[in-house]
């Protein structure tokens, strides 16, 4: 679609426009823009500038300690990171899903819906409202949460106690709102105590209230200027992500669909530990993060979106009541088959919301969320494989250990790694349609940002390999003039650029 | 009469053998200290316990007391010196208490709280050190070694094996184990010896039990370490 902006042929002619750091999203990325003389964009790029490495140090570790380690890869989605880990762990004590005992099982759904719905409230009203309240190209003033609790105080509000719900779930069950202990190899560390259960039970209703309001206020921005909010930053993809095995939503454990622009199904009910004979990543030069795509439909072609969209258009229905209503209202607006809107992408999250909060409800009025029977014994295994619908999309977890019990090889295919190329497409359809042969300013910029932001990217997350990324090195003089420049590729072949 | 020392000023009373340590304990007064516990020999080598006897600093835990002496522990200067100490200790291994197993139930994290230390201060070392996973169910992770020697005395006084000892001098000092490949699993060591569970930090561990302890259960949840020791270490000396 817009792939000939990824690289421009004369370079060096071209002006140069950075958007450094791409705000209000996790983590650190940049955007450049290459514009010619007329101000027509001929290359656009999101940059992911952080690196982090976690496959590589968790080599050497006991496999016990991974559900804790690899948390500390994020600070907004730690619990997924958890989960995938004690997932893939599982298997290394001899525990498949389905041999997990009932109430762990249950008490990790449980976190996860905590999970799913503090980061979505985050993003929506901590990250994303400014933009879809005030408008695009607001002053820089009004883009904040801040500027929404004073403006919008009642939304505001119920943002931050959404949020602090979720968090408060996730304390319950792992003993601290940020990087708890909970999971453990085959099972869960303790249940909820009734003073617990009713606790959560206390604030339920109005979390439910509030995310179904939550979900009519989207809908209402979404549809009052429906052409720009349809076509924004939009591309048609694929799409993939995990559903129940009757074709639900689901966000804890299911097999692997993907399906394409016209909703016609490329794969379905993919057993996760085959996960590598079906996706494969490829490494670009000019980013830490790498590009996954589907094996049978090649690189230019089996790039996918992954998250709340790629969830909700990818499922049959949604099993809690209030969230299949917003679901099937939401896939009428369309008329298609599938919905390609990027900004669709805020909607969809905020259904997910009211789908978490209904069925924390359930969880909580479910007995076996008390019970004892936590942990669960096999055979040992030397490979586990972990997937889970993390909030920004299918994490996958991978690791091998030795008969020492000793990490050998991890591979993490993060959620925001998946939506790489479609981060990068949706900021080349705004640089195309949006900003190309205009004299730029701050706030038509920040229509790239809002692109990125739509799919909720988490940059930390997603550039932790070693030893295949890319690496630059430039040596500057005193007066920042460039003396030397040495460029690690992928291969590992070294460059000097002296250009 | 019984025969006293002063301890901060205070009065206590102690019997002949006792060492300045036993005799805080006894009187239930907390003097911070990683390498000793009273059913083992002191060694006085992690210098926590140090305290000022008429003017000299000894460590408590080895110096015999007698009767009439005046003990400083509590003043500013001996608090600022266990700080350091922890923080040296600290920095010398790699003690990222976060992902750490032993968090909420390790010493050196529990002193470090007690002494308000909020910073590593020293420069990090970040030492190459080896994990140990060759054993069936115990492992050693030498980063987090702090060469208190209690695993040494509890397999030599206890256990009556000799699985460990300490090698090597000043910066390269470190724990080995009694086996010609150097390693655990060719030693005797058992998954029950009294060595395999008292490290005060994550150096020696039972492999496969990490994290099962929620948080809000594990022993410093609530408690500080001067109250634990107190309650645990006294009881000990009473048996």
């Amino acid at each position: 679609m817009y792939e000939y902006l990824e690289t421009a042929e004369n370079r060096e002619s071209l002006k140069r426009v950075v958007v450094d750091p791409v705000s209000r999203v996790e983590g650190h990325g940049k955007v450049t823009l290459l514009l010619d003389e007329n101000n027509k964009v001929q290359q656009a790029r999101l940059h992911i500038v952080e690196f982090r490495g976690f496959e590589r140090f968790i080599q050497g570790r006991p496999y016990w300690e991974l559900p804790v380690l690899v948390q500390r890869l994020c600070g907004i989605c730690p619990v997924s990171h958890h989960l995938a880990a004690a997932k893939a762990i599982d298997q290394l004590v001899g525990i498949d899903p389905e041999n997990l005992p009932v109430s762990a099982d249950k008490l990790r759904r449980l976190l996860h819906f905590g999970q799913v719905l503090q980061s979505h409230a985050l993003h929506f009203f901590h990250l994303s409202s400014p933009d879809l309240l005030f408008g695009f190209e607001s002053d820089i003033s009004k883009r904040s949460v801040v500027a929404v609790l004073a403006e919008y105080p009642e939304i505001g509000v119920q943002g931050v106690k959404l949020r602090k719900y979720g968090q408060e779930v996730i304390r319950m069950v792992s003993g601290k709102r940020i990087h708890g202990t909970g999971a453990i190899p085959g099972g869960m560390n303790k249940s909820l105590s009734k003073a617990e259960r009713d606790y959560l039970l206390e604030d339920i209703d109005q979390m439910i209230d509030w995310a179904a309001g939550s979900v009519a206020l989207i809908k209402k921005v979404h549809c009052s200027n429906l052409p720009y909010y349809d076509d924004f930053a939009t591309i048609r993809t694929n799409y993939l992500g995990l559903t129940k095995p009757d074709g639900a939503l689901e966000l804890y454990h299911g097999g692997i669909r993907a399906k394409n622009e016209h909703g016609e199904t490329i794969m379905d009910h993919i057993d996760y530990c085959k996960y590598n004979d079906y996706i494969h990543e490829e490494v670009r030069s000019w980013t830490y993060m790498k590009f996954p795509y589907l094996l049978s439909l090649g690189q230019e072609q089996g790039w996918y979106r992954v998250g709340p969209l790629a969830r909700v258009n990818n499922c049959d229905y949604i099993n809690t009541p209030l969230a299949e209503a917003a679901r099937v209202e939401f896939k009428a607006h369309s008329g298609e088959a599938m919905v390609h809107s990027t900004l669709a992408f805020h909607w969809t999250r905020l259904i997910e919301v009211l789908h978490c909060a209904e069925s924390i409800k359930e969880l909580l009025n479910d007995p076996d969320i008390m019970g004892h029977d936590l942990v669960a014994q096999g055979e040992k295994r030397y490979e586990g494989i972990g997937v889970i619908e993390a909030p920004r999309g299918t994490l996958f977890h991978h690791y091998q250990v030795d008969e020492n019990d000793i990490v050998t090889k991890a591979n993490l295919i993060v959620s925001t790694t998946s939506n790489n190329m479609a981060m990068n497409e949706s900021v080349r359809q705004v640089a195309a349609e949006y900003l190309s042969g205009r004299e730029l300013t701050e706030p038509l910029l920040n229509n790239l940002e809002v692109a990125i932001r739509a799919y909720d990217p988490c940059l930390s997350c997603a550039t932790h390999a070693v030893g295949k990324m890319p690496l630059q090195l430039e040596l500057v003089d005193i007066e920042g003039k460039l003396i030397d420049k040495l460029i690690k590729h992928s291969d590992g072949h070294i460059e000097r650029d002296n250009a | 009469m019984s025969k006293t020392i002063t301890l901060d000023g205070k009065i206590i009373p102690f019997e002949d053998g006792q060492t300045i340590m036993d005799a805080a304990m006894a009187a239930g007064v907390y003097i911070p200290h990683l390498c000793h516990q009273p059913e083992f020999t002191p060694h006085g080598s992690c210098k926590l316990c140090t305290v000022k006897v008429n003017g000299r600093n000894c460590s408590a835990c080895t110096f015999p007391a007698m009767d009439g002496q005046d003990v400083l522990s509590e003043t500013e200067e001996l608090i600022n010196d266990r700080k350091k100490i922890t923080q040296m200790l600290f920095v010398e291994g790699n003690h990222l208490c976060p992902g750490c197993e032993k968090t909420g139930n390790c010493q050196l994290q529990a002193v470090a709280y007690h002494l308000n230390m909020l910073d590593n201060h020293f420069p990090l070392f970040y030492p190459n050190r080896e994990v140990d996973a060759s054993h069936a169910d115990v492992m050693i992770d030498q980063s987090r070694c702090i060469l208190c020697t209690l695993c040494v005395r509890a397999s030599q006084q206890k256990d009556g094996k000799d699985v460990f000892a300490v090698s090597g001098r000043g910066i390269n000092k470190h724990l080995i184990v009694n086996a010609q490949s150097g390693l655990l699993k060719d030693t005797d060591l058992e998954a029950t010896d009294h060595a395999a569970h008292i490290c005060p930090t994550g150096a020696i561990l039972i492999k496969r039990t990490g994290y099962r302890v929620p948080i809000g259960e594990r022993i410093y949840d609530h408690k500080e370490i001067d109250q634990v020791s107190l309650e645990t270490e006294h009881v000990k000396h009473g048996e």
